[in-house]
């Protein structure tokens, strides 16, 4: 049996959600088309104890497929990896995923700075960085990572984001940073990834 | 959360994968150890950990630094590998084994088992601690190693910091543990100073994943969360190494999230308690 070697994603865009997260992400997430051309991976702050469902709540929710990230996995464009409870997600050399067990940063494992400065590393211009809801300032630094190295930097609007803090951080951090409402953050993607805008990707769909 | 917390640190510029490379080679021709095909990614973290610690702007500073101050490379070493681990991490793994694996290894006369990148010697200590409950610690020899030497004189202590118990108990409750943490260890101001006739049955050393060979036939190897600061070619020759070191049907246990999946050696294997990656050497 021969196997092709997958094609790796080109392009990618992070996302950092803490408190709040999961009425957040299905929002951005679900309204992805299925050919939705870049990789996700996402960190979300959840307690190690206990067991993660976040894959298949989301799931449920998603056109594009959902899965916890694996070490050395390789990272496919269309797909969402997640990382897993009390691990940092991080971005390695093909591009891979790489987990790691070092100390928390900004009192979090998964970090969002980790994924987000490692993902700058990696996919330099060619990535965009998403700060959503939270209720610290994990993210900001990564942020500002991804701005050094070209490329674009999203904020959840701090006035209706479900716990401000952390979108307020990350804009103190990147005030260049595009602030965009909820609901408006899937089309801009979409936008940026495929040129076409939402509405004409669901009509086709 | 009871955890310790690192200080944030500057992210090291675009520029610095160069300078890694040429940093990891001067570590190993100076001083032997190889961290070449070590994953870039937490690298480069540590490495800018590293570079804070020493007051280096850059990696090339901090490379004269480790060539020139005999002081500086134990603290870098330090920082590439020292993991800070629980006693009974991921409880689910060692309930497993006492249910799974235990009655296998009831019927050997007598068994040696492996913790591979043994760090400070937490997962040592429970595996004692687990064969002493299970009557087999008698009949063991732990092999317990790592490339830090500062690390593995650490774990020869058997001396943790009191804070850290908690945790450790609880999760020694949730691995099915037979009586209280307590009855193995001797408080002593703010450290727990664990039972010497565990360490009796650990002999600790000096072993690398990335250059040395298989030392003996093992009955069963636990490696977990250090595969994956590997890259996937230093992944295969540790898996490769372990493969040869098992006896045939010897067993090989990985940390939660590592597989055999993307592994050329995971044929040689079968999944015992896939869901705490244990397998089974068959080939």
């Amino acid at each position: 049996m021969s196997v092709t070697p997958p094609v790796c994603a080109e392009r990618a865009v992070v996302i950092g959600a803490s408190t709040g997260a999961l009425r957040a992400l299905a929002q951005v997430l679900a309204p992805l088309p299925a050919d939705f051309g870049e990789a996700i991976l996402v960190v979300v702050h959840l307690p190690a104890e206990i067991p993660s469902r976040l894959d298949e709540v989301l799931a449920h929710r998603c056109r594009l497929p959902i899965k916890e990230a694996e070490d050395k996995e390789p990272i496919l464009p269309g797909t969402v990896y997640l990382a897993p409870p009390d691990y940092h997600l991080l971005v390695d050399r093909g591009p891979v995923c790489a987990l790691s067990i070092d100390l928390p940063e900004s009192f979090s494992r998964p970090s969002i700075d980790v994924l987000f400065s490692s993902a700058a590393d990696e996919f330099g211009a060619r990535l965009t960085g998403i700060v959503l809801t939270g209720s610290n300032a994990d993210g900001a630094r990564g942020l500002s990572a991804i701005e050094h190295a070209g490329g674009r930097t999203l904020v959840e609007c701090p006035d209706t984001a479900e716990w401000p803090a952390m979108p307020l951080a990350a804009l103190e951090a990147c005030p260049e940073a595009e602030v965009c409402a909820l609901s408006e953050l899937a089309g801009r993607l979409v936008y940026r990834s495929s040129g076409v805008s939402i509405i004409d990707a669901e009509r086709e769909a | 959360m009871d955890r310790e917390v690192g200080a944030p640190v500057k992210t090291l510029g675009a520029e610095a994968e160069l300078e890694i490379k040429l940093l990891l080679e001067a570590i190993y021709h100076r001083f032997h150890y190889d961290f070449r095909k070590y994953a870039m990614s937490s690298l480069r973290r540590r490495l800018a950990r590293a570079c804070d610690a020493l007051g280096c702007a850059t990696v090339s500073r901090l490379q004269e630094r480790v060539l020139h101050d005999a002081s500086a490379f134990p603290v870098l070493l330090a920082h590439l590998t020292i993991q800070v681990s629980d006693m009974f991490r991921d409880p689910a793994y060692f309930l497993a084994i006492r249910r799974k694996i235990v009655p296998i290894l009831r019927t050997y006369p007598s068994l040696k088992l492996w913790v591979a990148g043994c760090s400070m010697g937490e997962e040592a200590y429970s595996f004692a601690i687990l064969l002493h409950e299970e009557g087999l610690l008698e009949r063991t020899t732990l092999y317990a190693t790592d490339i830090n030497g500062d690390a593995l004189r650490t774990a020869q202590l058997g001396v943790y910091e009191l804070k850290r118990i908690a945790r450790f108990s609880e999760n020694y409750q949730r691995a099915s543990g037979q009586r209280s943490l307590s009855a193995y260890y001797t408080a002593r101001y703010d450290a727990a100073v664990f039972d010497r006739a565990l360490a009796a049955h650990i002999v600790f050393s000096d072993h690398s994943l990335s250059t040395d060979s298989a030392f003996g036939e093992m009955q069963m190897i636990s490696c977990r969360n250090v595969l994956i600061y590997f890259d996937r070619e230093l992944q295969d020759r540790a898996l490769g190494l372990f493969q040869e070191s098992l006896c045939h049907n010897g067993f090989l246990g990985l940390g939660a999230k590592e597989s055999l999946r993307f592994s050329k050696h995971g044929e040689a294997f079968r999944d015992v308690a896939a869901e705490e990656r244990i397998y089974q050497r068959i080939a």
